[in-house]
């Protein structure tokens, strides 16, 4: 029989960094940024390089958080929504470091976390850099419509967050929040073709991976502060919550999702809440660590969430498969 | 579960666009583009222009319209409450034309602003041009066949 | 033009947009798919010859919506059929519609050098 959980032996979270954009400022967690740009383009003139430049602004941000330098890292591991991953791997394009671009939709900080404490706890690597960032307008762009272009959304769709957030992974003493367990997800399809509600395309992979994290771990969902999705929205999250019930799994009133707390649903028009691999990273590696650090939460499980889609298989009318990544993050 | 079971559950529970208060804002703001056409068309007739020029520069009165609120970035947000009001109208083939054209300048001017330009009002090209041509044989016989004109 | 007029053109330009509206909100079909049913519904309705008399009733209120570039498509093959035969289905439509068709060309050009993609 397959081991599940995957068991991380030293693996701790040395600092985090998150950048985030206007929409993000105005939100219920803009007090755990490092930094809430104004301006969309981040001071460049294209999409695409503004979100590198987000991206370069976590990451230096992180480093000088550290007081670390390049060299100081063994290896990074990152990914974006952009084609080719390009909002990541530009970034390091002169920094000389050993780099590992992923591709997870919007699970990807999760993933990242994966691969990076896999590295860190087989000691194939001392420091691992993991990060992950989406920006809404260069999203807009490649997935949807020009921001320029009238159209309406429906209530189910989601609003791509403007935000990276990044991780750095070691083990030094005064490291107070360990990366212990994962479980990496499965590609589950449930049939949805509807790509404004992701939040739907989503649940079950996430209920799946949550599902296969408590059938082998011997913890109750109560022993956790929180459990997150990463970007269900309100939808995917009521869905997840129908399917918990219809499974008889209790989850005691801990459940949550990143796309839900980091925009005011009533007040901002985002309809059903954040997307984007920048949702979960900043939400994570500013808000959940947040808590941590501060002892306001012991036990936080990080349930990343991806949408497997390009806009072509979308034209092909074929459905919307997802992967969900869970990473336990402790309080020590 | 199923797929199906599934979709029905997801379909079930998916909160609704407010079709009604959209259709509302819809109806005024497209009848108002209608009445600003028609205006645009009587006011060049006063100007001295004939009927069928008037109704020409009327058509590109509000694509120009349409574009430039596109370009300083009005339009989309009128849109979004208006809906079909301002998509069915001309204006929204001027908006679909110049927000790829604006959007995909960083790519240069031939494959950004020039390739872009059709990539989403395109199909209105293709399929309106393809239907008059066969329409066109179409009554080219019927006229033969003395069964028009 | 009498007030009634006025309120045709209004009450019909409206009426077709709330139908792409519901077509919309209950079908989930695509802005761009709306806008090319609408053309070629335009080509097949004045084709058979129930649009003229919505355009001599509503005016602007038919003609402006997109059916409306349908029915000038038609209009304008069935003119140049007359006139030049054949070939006429093949020049009649764009040339009816190249008012239209240039300025949203040339003007979308224009507005593309001017302006920059933005977020509000």
């Amino acid at each position: 029989m397959r081991n599940e959980i995957l068991h991380f032996n030293n693996v701790f979270i040395e600092n985090t960094s998150c950048v985030g954009g206007k929409k993000e400022s105005e939100g219920p967690l803009s007090a755990y940024f490092d930094m809430l740009e104004p301006d969309e383009y981040f001071g460049k003139d294209t999409w695409e390089k503004a979100e590198s430049e987000m991206n370069t602004r976590a990451v230096n941000f992180l480093l000088s958080k550290a007081k670390l330098d390049y060299s100081d890292i063994d290896l990074s591991c990152g990914g974006d929504l952009l084609n080719q991953c390009v909002a990541t791997s530009f970034v390091l394009k002169n920094c000389d470091l050993p780099y590992l671009g992923l591709y997870g939709a919007c699970s990807t900080m999760a993933e990242s976390l994966i691969i990076g404490a896999v590295f860190k706890s087989s000691n194939f690597a001392k420091r691992v850099l993991c990060f992950a960032s989406s920006h809404f307008c260069s999203a807009e762009k490649q997935y949807r419509f020009p921001l320029e272009y009238g159209g309406q959304r429906t209530p189910t769709s989601q609003s791509t967050v403007t935000g990276c957030g990044a991780i750095l992974l070691g083990d030094s003493e005064k490291c107070r929040v360990e990366v212990k367990e994962a479980v990496v997800g499965k590609i589950v399809d449930s049939g949805v073709t509807d790509v404004n509600n992701m939040g739907a395309a989503m649940a079950e992979a996430a209920v799946d991976t949550v599902i296969r994290y408590f059938g082998e771990s011997n913890l109750s969902p109560d022993a956790f502060d929180i459990i997150a999705t990463g970007d269900l929205g309100r939808e995917g999250y009521e869905l997840a919550c129908e399917l918990f019930k219809r499974k008889k799994f209790e989850l005691f009133g801990k459940y949550t999702d990143c796309g839900m707390l980091i925009y005011d649903l009533e007040k901002q028009d985002v309809h059903a809440g954040g997307s984007g691999c920048g949702c979960s990273a900043v939400v994570t590696a500013g808000y959940f660590y947040d808590k941590l650090i501060r002892g306001e939460a012991k036990e936080i499980l990080l349930i990343g969430t991806g949408a497997l889609l390009n806009p072509n298989t979308v034209f092909q009318k074929q459905s919307i498969p997802a992967v969900a990544h869970l990473v336990r993050l402790s309080a020590r | 579960m199923t797929h199906k079971e599934y979709k029905k559950m997801t379909d079930d529970r998916a909160k609704r666009s407010p079709t009604l208060l959209n259709c509302i804002k819809a109806f005024v703001t497209g009848g108002l583009i209608c009445v600003l056409g028609q205006a645009l068309t009587v006011l060049y007739q006063e100007l001295g222009a004939s009927v069928e020029l008037s109704k020409t520069l009327s058509t590109i009165s509000l694509v120009v319209l349409a574009g430039l609120l596109t370009g300083i970035g009005v339009f989309d947000v009128i849109a979004k409450q208006a809906g079909a009001g301002t998509l069915v109208p001309i204006t929204g083939f001027s908006n679909a034309v110049t927000a790829p054209a604006i959007e995909n300048k960083t790519e240069g001017f031939i494959n950004g602003v020039g390739a872009k330009m059709f990539v989403i009002a395109g199909p209105v090209i293709v399929y309106g041009t393809f239907a008059s041509a066969v329409y066109g044989v179409m009554y080219y016989f019927l006229l033969r066949g003395g069964l028009a004109g | 033009m009498e007030f009634l007029d006025w309120v045709k053109v209004f009450a019909v330009g409206g009426a077709f947009c709330v139908i792409a509206q519901i077509l919309i909100d209950k079908t989930k079909l695509t802005g761009a798919k709306i806008l090319v049913s609408y053309v070629i519904l335009g080509v097949i309705l004045t084709a058979v010859g129930l649009y003229q008399p919505i355009v001599d009733f509503a005016m602007a209120g038919a003609t402006v919506p997109l059916t409306g570039f349908g029915y000038l498509l038609a209009t304008g093959v069935e003119e140049a059929v007359v006139e030049r035969g054949l070939i006429g289905a093949i020049t009649g439509g764009l040339e009816a519609t190249a008012a239209g068709i240039t300025a949203a060309v040339c003007f979308g050009f224009i507005w593309a050098l001017l302006f920059k993609s933005k977020i509000k």
